[in-house]
């Protein structure tokens, strides 16, 4: 076996050292009617890495890659190019096979990224603080809703009707364990400031987010402004972190956490995970917060270093009293979220942002152009909701026939919501003038 | 002076002195000095070539961004240096043994790293057509399929994130079964044992479960009779939840009679899987009367820690809590596999746990792990894993003071009682190793051993690695019984000094701000 270092002569020597006759000595404590004689029954045995990896590749290209053509799929999760050197920073052996950062004097480096990743994650929302992350935008988002009514001492949260159904659902699984209830507005295209209205003085919090599910930019300043003289917080979700370059930040608009998906910088689509979930608030709140932080100090020598710190909100100090129980976050996400941040700044963000937005635009205009189709996102960032007069899978299922991806139906996202016809299409840089005519071409061709 | 036979000087003493620590650029040696990037990077710098932009009007409808965010960029020869260079401030598995009790740090083989990355897995999108997706979604079954038989349990929970993720899944669960019971409102306590990570009472505590702890007995398992106790009246007990093999490494004995006595209880039993690799391929968890238990694949199955993360943390569940599995999951249909996203299609199911259908990136290289250990290596695996915490614990034993007696798992866990009246304290010998080349073991955790020092060095190491581990640490232990007061300040070889922790809790400065530069200009 190629990863074990052991020879037969090794074991033989350990044991005499040890004392015991064999390794069976070790597994004395187990019952014996669960001793197993021998391997697992009815599993193969050992392959080589040419075996393995020939199995792989096999199922490997039984799916359809993003880059293989025209692509149009966001709902949370977006194709975005990644510099080269953003994975060669990530495998590097100091940063990919190191554990969480407890001994600081040996782990500066992940430590300072993690400083770097927060101040940025700050900046980039117009937050005070940020965490070194969580596992992805949607727990992320549950968090921010305990946490808010931890803050609060209230036990009722308003979710809009624009915010990503996974999202939705993930938080209402959450709350519900912990004994808080949930307030789902009906799913909008454009409602996220009726948020407003769904607030009152028992409100923990209102979750709205922008740009919302089916793209639409929302300003929730207004929202913020009704929730505050309530005593209720205003968290403002996103799952398009590129936005952030254009969008107007859920500082500038209020909110009091601010919690998202960041895969879209530095972390492939990898079908859904793993993805780096951003968690940001205000100061006053910051240890109310879930998750782990890295902050400033100096060492023995005054030399400027870093640390894991404020420990006292999390599991291991405070078990059953932490603010969340996370352990284990997203840390190589981080890490190539950071790195792929530091390479853009914000020159390359806000041009990254800009040819989205553009890419978005020519998308809307093409297929506006096509009989048949409506647009329903007035104002929108990367991504959009048009509908048909024909059933949405009906139509995506003849998109793909002539290679085009389309987009994401509104009925898997809301089934049973009466939008059986609407799709929700993104454009990012990494969509061609030839991938969207393409698609304008086929949905005519689909439509007709 | 020591010179050698051709005259060249081969003590730093020929050029006057130690010179190490101060030189002009900071840097020493190999070890480069590095700002941070807001004093080395540039709001005018991009490391990125971007198509140039249309100059469409845009449509954002007026919500658009008030300032700019201000962050610097580098380009990128600068950023590649940027990370290397913090990079060499690490300590890795890829360097040297990382004995780190309870994160089983193994190799982690490059093949699944070079697997994960291939198109047909890292390009594709979670919302995509189902039918575009078959190749991934056979990965996630061939990988359930290896779980549920590795374990003996009929199901398996695939998306958690973490372990911490894997158990609120399998809480959960077991919250659902009790309220289908008509007991959600009356079974609240659960049953954990002191021994326990902290991810175990905030999980319980996050599901609005009470915790009612345990004792540990006197040879580190759970006190039987204090357990009998506290289920004397047990109309309101919801479960346990046990680590097995244990915390401190060790097998839990008398697991069987502890699932009987939870189950006649009307209670389920939870099991944390962390441990799982000292007994993968010798021992089924489902053999044991587990009810759920999560697997952390990036633990046994050597997905990488990437510095904190992520994670991956499938729970399997037994025949009694399967129904109420979280969404998605994937079924078979006569048109391949598709999964059930939806409450509606699964109205048993506790609901969803985070977007998406789970860690992908973690399934493929698990999987490549699993392929290329087979049934007889896995098997091997948790024995060369025991094999080797048994070697070290046999070592260490005249130089340290073992916790318990008898053999352990995969672990060796020590006290501090061969500390005793020295002033020298676990966190010292933490560091010491430091100096000598190693990442310390866990200190101080299990909270049921005083001092607690926890070594795991798994089965990726061979037996001149553990020897030259072993020789490092009782050689500090011995220099600790001698009162060695270089020891109270080490490290003295690492890229840094002992860090204030204090300091960073006291006044927390979480980001870079310009006054914080200044700060540092005037200091
Ligand atoms: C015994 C034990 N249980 C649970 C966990 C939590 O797992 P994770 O960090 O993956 O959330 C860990 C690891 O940190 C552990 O060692």
């Amino acid at each position: 076996m190629r990863y074990l270092p052991l020879t037969a002569d090794d074991r033989a020597d350990m044991l005499k050292t040890i004392g015991a006759k064999s390794v069976d000595d070790f597994y004395g404590d187990v019952p014996a009617s669960a001793r197993l004689k021998g391997p697992v029954a009815g599993l193969p045995n050992f392959q080589g890495e040419l075996e393995v990896e020939r199995h792989m590749t096999k199922l490997s290209k039984k799916n359809r890659a993003a880059s293989d053509g025209p692509f149009f799929v966001g709902c949370g999760a977006y194709k975005h190019h990644i510099p080269a050197s953003v994975d060669h920073i990530i495998q590097r052996s100091e940063f990919l096979t190191t554990y969480t950062p407890y001994q600081p004097e040996i782990a500066q480096g992940t430590l300072q990224t993690m400083f770097e990743f927060q101040t940025q994650v700050a900046a980039l929302t117009g937050m005070d603080v940020a965490n070194a992350s969580m596992y992805d935008g949607s727990t992320a988002c549950a968090e921010a809703a305990v946490m808010a009514c931890r803050v609060t001492k209230r036990q009722t949260v308003v979710l809009s009707g624009g915010l990503h159904p996974h999202y939705a659902d993930t938080t209402r699984t959450l709350c519900e364990a912990a004994g808080i209830k949930v307030i789902q507005l009906a799913p909008a295209v454009d409602g996220e400031l009726e948020l407003s209205k769904a607030v009152d003085d028992t409100v923990a919090c209102v979750i709205g987010q922008s740009p919302n599910v089916f793209g639409t930019v929302t300003d929730l300043t207004p929202v913020g402004d009704a929730a505050h003289p309530k005593g209720a917080l205003l968290v403002a979700v996103f799952t398009e972190v590129v936005s952030l370059g254009l969008v107007k930040t859920p500082g500038e608009m209020g909110a009091d956490i601010a919690v998202g998906e960041g895969q879209s910088i530095g972390v492939p689509l990898g079908f859904g995970g793993p993805y780096v979930g951003l968690f940001t608030c205000k100061s006053k709140f910051m240890r109310q917060m879930p998750g782990r932080l890295c902050g400033e100090t100096v060492d023995a020598d005054g030399k400027r270093g870093f640390v894991l710190t404020l420990s006292t909100r999390e599991q291991h100090i405070r078990r059953d009293k932490a603010t969340s129980n996370i352990c284990t976050n997203s840390g190589l996400c981080m890490l190539a979220f950071t790195a792929h941040m530091t390479l853009l700044g914000d020159k390359g963000l806000t041009h990254l942002a800009t040819l989205n937005h553009e890419a978005a635009c020519d998308l809307a205009d093409a297929l506006e152009a096509v009989k048949g189709v409506k647009v329903l996102t007035s104002r929108f960032f990367n991504e959009i909701a048009f509908e048909t007069a024909k059933p949405a899978d009906q139509v995506l299922a003849a998109l793909e026939k002539h290679d085009v991806i389309g987009g994401v139906r509104a009925s898997r996202l809301f089934p049973g919501a009466g939008m059986d016809n609407v799709i929700v299409a993104a454009a990012t840089e990494c969509c061609t003038q030839s991938d969207i005519k393409a698609y304008a071409a086929a949905l005519a061709e689909v439509l007709r | 002076m020591t010179m050698n036979s051709t005259g060249r000087p081969t003590s730093i003493a020929a050029n006057g002195g130690s010179g190490t620590d101060v030189t002009v650029s900071g840097s020493k040696g190999l070890l480069q000095a590095e700002g941070l990037i807001f004093e080395i990077g540039s709001t005018d710098k991009t490391g990125v070539d971007l198509a140039k932009p249309k100059g469409t009007k845009n449509r954002l409808g007026g919500v658009t961004r008030g300032a700019p965010s201000g962050l610097p960029g580098l380009t990128e020869p600068e950023a590649v240096r940027h990370y290397v260079r913090l990079s060499q401030k690490n300590y890795a598995i890829d360097l040297g043994l990382f004995p780190l009790g309870s994160c089983t740090m193994k190799h982690n083989p490059r093949l699944n790293e070079k697997v994960a990355r291939l198109p047909g897995f890292a390009d594709v999108h979670p919302m995509q057509p189902q039918a575009t997706v078959q190749g991934a979604l056979e990965v996630i079954e061939e990988l359930a399929d290896w779980l549920m038989k590795l374990t003996n349990m009929p199901a398996v929970a695939m998306t958690p994130k973490a372990g911490a993720h894997g158990e609120l899944a399998g809480m959960l669960a077991i919250r659902a079964a009790l309220i289908a019971r008509g007991e959600g409102e009356t079974r609240k306590r659960v049953l954990v044992p002191v021994s326990a990570h902290g991810t175990n009472p905030a999980t319980a505590a996050q599901c609005g479960f009470i915790i009612d702890e345990i004792n540990a007995a006197a040879d580190g398992r759970v006190d039987l009779e204090d357990l009998k106790s506290k289920l004397v009246d047990s109309s309101d007990v919801a479960g346990i939840m046990l680590t097995n093999p244990n915390t401190c490494g060790l097998f839990e004995r008398d697991i069987k009679e502890i699932a009987d006595l939870i189950h006649k209880a009307g209670g389920y039993f939870y099991c944390d899987g962390a441990n799982f690799n000292a007994i993968v391929g010798r021992v089924r968890p489902g053999d044991l009367g587990v009810d759920a238990m999560h697997i952390n694949l990036h633990k046994t199955f050597s997905t990488p820690h990437g510095g904190g993360g992520p994670g991956s943390g499938p729970t399997v569940l037994s025949a009694a809590l399967a129904p109420y599995a979280p969404v998605p999951f994937i079924v078979k249909t006569d048109d391949g596999l598709r999964f059930v996203e939806h409450h509606d299609e699964a109205p048993e199911s506790f609901g969803r746990m985070c977007a998406f259908h789970g860690q992908m990136g973690m399934f493929t290289r698990a999987l490549a792990y699993i392929l290329s250990h087979g049934a007889d290596g896995l098997r091997q695996v948790a024995e060369d894993a025991v094999l080797n915490a048994n070697y070290i614990l046999a070592r260490l034993k005249p130089v340290m003071s073992p916790a318990f007696e008898g053999y352990c798992m995969h672990e060796a866990l020590f006290s501090d009682g061969f500390l005793k009246d020295t002033g020298v304290e676990t966190i010292d010998i933490a560091k010491g190793l430091i100096d000598e080349g190693y990442h310390p073991m866990t200190m101080y955790f299990p909270l049921v051993v005083h001092g607690a020092m926890l070594i795991e060095p798994t089965e990726t190491e061979s037996k001149a690695e553990l020897d030259r581990f072993c020789n490092a640490l009782a050689s500090i232990a011995r220099r600790a019984v001698q009162k060695d007061p270089s020891l109270k300040t080490a490290p003295h070889l690492a890229p840094a000094r002992r860090l204030d922790e204090t300091r960073a809790a006291r006044s927390p400065r979480l980001k870079w701000t310009p006054e914080t530069a200044t700060l540092k200009a005037a200091e």
